[in-house]
């Protein structure tokens, strides 16, 4: 009997997504409805009245949607003038807007505290002395709904720009071409184009904009709670402050899950049924603006925002790696190696954490992607039936703060058949589930724009469909591959929220570390910390860009 | 009337505590609990929750290491979510804790009746610490205390001009100037708020709410504020830290307001289930010697209840200090409310 292959990986991968998906949110669902008293609607009676909750919620969606808006008015013009213009220096403005993306919002929270305290933010200092003000007086409050705004904006926004920059590459000329023969203005060209045929790409940019700042709890947590305001995230947080309350916390998730499922509703309303095969099995030629005297005004533009994303806030965190009392300019005086000394030698958890952080990132990068690559070629394809439950699995993740997660998780598995609290494990399933969405959008967006007709070749010339899938798919899904894996490693660099949540003494990651330390308030010790996560964490990535078995893959599919 | 009367109370305990403190209590001749090295040394390991400043624990494991050759594994945050983290794992029936220690006393009383914790009889502490600082049934016993006085940054304010009472605070020029630790996160908050609550009721932290205090976690934050500057007076936040602060040439000045000064005790227990019992009840010998209690005094700048240990000459003597005294059942009754009313005089 033939077994039908794209069955059984159907059957798999349902499986595997119930586990990840349907056990957490149902205890979920299922612990929002309970009372000490059984059933109960209570829960959300106290979500809709008591004005504790009421007031995060608002906050959280006006500053959401503000760092959406902000993000697609940088992402657009950015991704252009990287992806079609010969404004200089455009891989280096690619490499800092990546150094941007990995930067956990935690970190660059921290570091924009250095440079926006009120009193001692080095950028109010130096406003002070430039404008001759008095030390009463500030510019700039990281510590408000406005700087928690900005901060989140600034490592956001990376994802619009990755949606925009490469859906502006994979345009081919001829439609660009065929408007400017018809006596198109390039103006005209860019707006009745370019535009209409980038604006899934900026669409779904602002809504993972949206979505990520909504569901973001590393940078509130460090700034919420000096301003005095709590959002979503923070507020779900604190009622697992003794004494616990895990359904207030599950009932507060619920308008974040509904708001996000009717976006992505309305996402797809919006996009109607326009799909695009963009790569085809004929040869595409992108266009390139020539800018003349503009590409350097452009290059200020991209210069000014990755300086307030990576240049400022990692020169502050250099800085108070090797100061003795941050935030302060280095002199003889009050330069110190003691932050260094503490976190390699003295601090306990820094070997672990790393370690712990690694082998998570990895794994999860490794398995969320090699799963996304299955689920997204069965979507795409649509070779099965049921393929749009799938796909809404495939999502769903996306619409759960991992904060959430990490409750539904918790309660999921700290009871039989699986007791898995307390080892890498639950961190594991956390993360592959909370990332996979990432990899998931990236690998079926490739595949959908990968013409079936390479795979019908191959299918004529007698190839199995495995053969076809390994063969020809995954290499020309070579680069989406290894941007998936990219991704969900990032993702999970940056995780703190869930984390925070499942860890226990041996399975602390460096993210925890530092949540504990910024406590404290161990600036210095944070610092150090941070930029050692960071440059691991670059190193892992460029490996990742040049693996020996996908290039061999590919030169061979070449050859 | 009231008021002072119950101020007039929580001195004279003070002075009785401090009293007592100063003299040896009596010990019954019984078994006492005498770790077995060698099997700790076997076990290898010991796992220490604890509250304190992480350069403080760090430095305790390092000398616990070089003692014995047991390595310390520390995990600092802050008392609520010490006890946070413990309730989920005790929940799930996981055991990794041995050692604990935090400033909330009435985590430890939540904890014994739960009978986690460990009866242990170790003659040091029944010999030198009064019994109001230790457990009767051996469960815990005090191992640092702190107070949580008001203190500023000389550089940024001058002595005249400085608060001198907890009304001062209250005042219109502090506005904006204040940073406080938080009660949800840091136990010896906890403790102060409640203590400042009693002397002067919950209007009292409504008005501080309505200060614009900048709020940060652990009590151990507030003083490293002050230090570079972000604000100029700490409305809420511990000693121990200035201390140490004060001792890197930091110019932070402390005041002990004339109306009392909260009091905080931070007992240490071990736990009943612990993985590493032996290492664990090593460990808990060694913090409670006389050796490590110094080392807290001097290197920590922490308070001690043991008796007969040396103060350094630049700080003033508890006894010297008008205290307003924890309440572990108190705080135990109070801290949901203490939690919810404060988020709303608060913000968070």
């Amino acid at each position: 009997m033939k077994v039908d292959l794209s069955r059984v990986m159907f059957a798999l991968a349902v499986l595997a997504l119930v586990a990840m998906v349907v056990l957490p949110v149902g205890w979920l669902v299922v612990t929002s409805l309970s009372g000490p008293h059984g059933p109960t609607l209570d829960n959300f009676v106290t979500l809709f009245t008591d004005a504790t909750m009421i007031r995060p919620f608002l906050i959280t969606l006006g500053s959401s949607a503000a760092v959406a808006l902000l993000c697609v008015a940088v992402a657009v013009p950015m991704g252009w003038c990287v992806a079609r213009t010969d404004m200089p220096l455009r891989s280096l403005v690619r490499i800092l807007v990546m150094a941007s993306l990995v930067t956990p919002p935690f970190l660059g929270a921290i570091a924009w505290e250095l440079l926006a305290a009120p009193n001692t933010g080095f950028l109010n200092q130096f406003a002070r002395v430039a404008l001759h003000l008095d030390r009463s007086v500030h510019l700039f409050n990281v510590y408000s709904v406005a700087g928690l705004t900005f901060v989140n904006f600034l490592y956001t926004f990376p994802y619009a720009f990755v949606f925009v920059a490469n859906a502006l590459e994979r345009i081919p000329a001829d439609l660009e071409d065929a408007s400017a023969i018809l006596g198109a203005h390039p103006a005209q060209t860019a707006w009745r184009v370019t535009l209409p045929l980038i604006l899934p790409s900026i669409l779904a940019g602002a809504l993972i904009a949206f979505l990520q700042s909504m569901t973001v709890f590393g940078s509130a947590a460090v700034l919420t709670l000096p301003a005095g305001f709590h959002t979503m995230t923070t507020r779900i947080w604190s009622l697992f402050q003794f004494p616990p309350k895990p359904a207030l916390a599950a009932a507060a998730s619920m308008p974040m899950l509904l708001l996000t499922l009717a976006l992505l509703r309305a996402q797809q309303l919006v996009l109607g049924r326009k799909g695009y095969a963009l790569v085809a099995g004929k040869g595409a030629r992108r266009t390139i603006a020539r800018l003349g005297a503009w590409r350097w005004g452009a290059l200020a533009f991209c210069g000014f925002v990755l300086l307030n994303a990576i240049v400022l806030p990692y020169g502050a965190l250099l800085d108070a790696a090797f100061v003795k009392i941050a935030p302060a300019l280095p002199t003889f005086a009050n330069l110190t190696l003691a932050h260094v000394h503490f976190v390699f030698f003295q601090l306990d958890a820094t070997p672990v954490a790393l370690w712990n952080t690694m082998i998570l990132a990895l794994g999860a990068a490794t398995i969320a992607t090699a799963l996304a690559f299955v689920v997204g070629y069965l979507v795409a394809r649509r070779t099965v039936p049921g393929w749009n439950v799938l796909s809404f699995l495939a999502s769903a993740p996306i619409a759960i703060p991992s904060i959430v997660l990490g409750v539904g998780l918790f309660l999921a598995y700290t009871r039989p058949p699986l007791l898995l609290f307390g080892t890498l494990w639950i961190m594991l399933i956390a993360f592959v589930t909370i990332e996979f969405p990432a990899a998931y959008q990236q690998l079926v967006a490739v595949a959908s724009s990968i013409h079936p007709e390479l795979e019908e070749a191959g299918r004529l010339l007698g190839a199995t469909p495995l053969r076809v899938l390994w063969d020809i798919t995954a290499p020309l899904m070579r680069s989406g591959i290894v941007a998936a894996w990219c991704f969900v490693f990032i993702g999970a660099i940056r995780e703190i929220s869930a984390a925070i949540l499942l860890f226990t003494a041996p399975t602390r990651t460096i993210a925890v570390v530092i949540y504990d330390l910024n406590e404290s308030g161990d600036t210095g010790s944070i610092a150090v910390l941070g930029l050692l996560l960071m440059i691991v964490t670059f190193a892992v990535l460029a490996l990742a860009n040049r693996v020996p078995v996908i290039t061999t893959a590919a030169e061979e599919y070449r050859a | 009337m009231f008021r002072s009367l119950l101020r007039f109370i929580g001195c004279t305990a003070g002075a009785a505590i401090v009293l007592a403190a100063l003299a040896p209590a009596r010990v019954s001749p019984a078994s006492f609990t005498v770790p077995d090295v060698a099997k700790a040394k076997a076990e290898g390991l010991v796992v220490f929750y604890t509250s304190v400043d992480v350069s403080v624990a760090e430095r305790l494991a390092r000398d616990f290491q070089a003692k014995y050759g047991i390595k310390v594994q520390v995990e600092r945050t802050g008392s609520e979510r010490v006890f946070q983290r413990i309730g989920q794992e005790m929940g799930s029936n996981l055991h990794v804790v041995d050692v604990v220690n935090t400033s909330d006393a009435a985590n430890f009383l939540v904890w014994k009746n739960s009978g986690w914790l460990a009866s242990v009889r170790f003659e040091e502490i029944e010999r030198y610490w009064p019994p109001q600082f230790r457990d009767r049934d051996g469960t815990f016993a005090t191992w640092r205390a702190t107070l949580s006085p008001i203190a500023y940054n000389a550089s940024l304010v001058k002595p005249a001009e400085a608060p001198k009472t907890w009304a001062d605070l209250l005042q219109p020029q502090w506005k904006g100037k204040l940073v406080k630790a938080h009660p949800a996160y840091s136990g010896s908050e906890m403790t102060a708020d409640y203590e400042l609550m009693k002397a002067f009721g919950w209007t009292y932290l409504q008005k501080l709410g309505d200060q614009k205090v900048m709020q940060v976690q652990s009590s151990t934050e507030p003083p490293k504020v002050l230090s570079r500057g972000e604000q100029p007076v700490m409305a809420g936040g511990n000693e121990y830290v200035i201390f140490q602060l004060q001792s890197q040439g930091s110019p932070l000045v402390l005041v002990y307001p004339p109306e009392g000064t909260p009091f905080e005790t931070s007992p240490a227990a071990i736990f009943k289930d612990a993985p590493h019992p032996n290492a664990a009840r090593l460990f808990y010998q060694y913090l409670f010697s006389r050796e490590t209690q110094q080392l807290l005094v001097e290197f920590g700048g922490l308070r001690s209840v043991r008796a007969g240990l040396k103060e350094p000459a630049n700080r003033i003597p508890i006894t010297r200090i008008r205290l307003f005294h924890d309440d572990p059942q108190g705080v135990l009754k109070t801290s949901d409310e203490m939690k919810t009313k404060y988020a709303q005089y608060f913000g968070t």
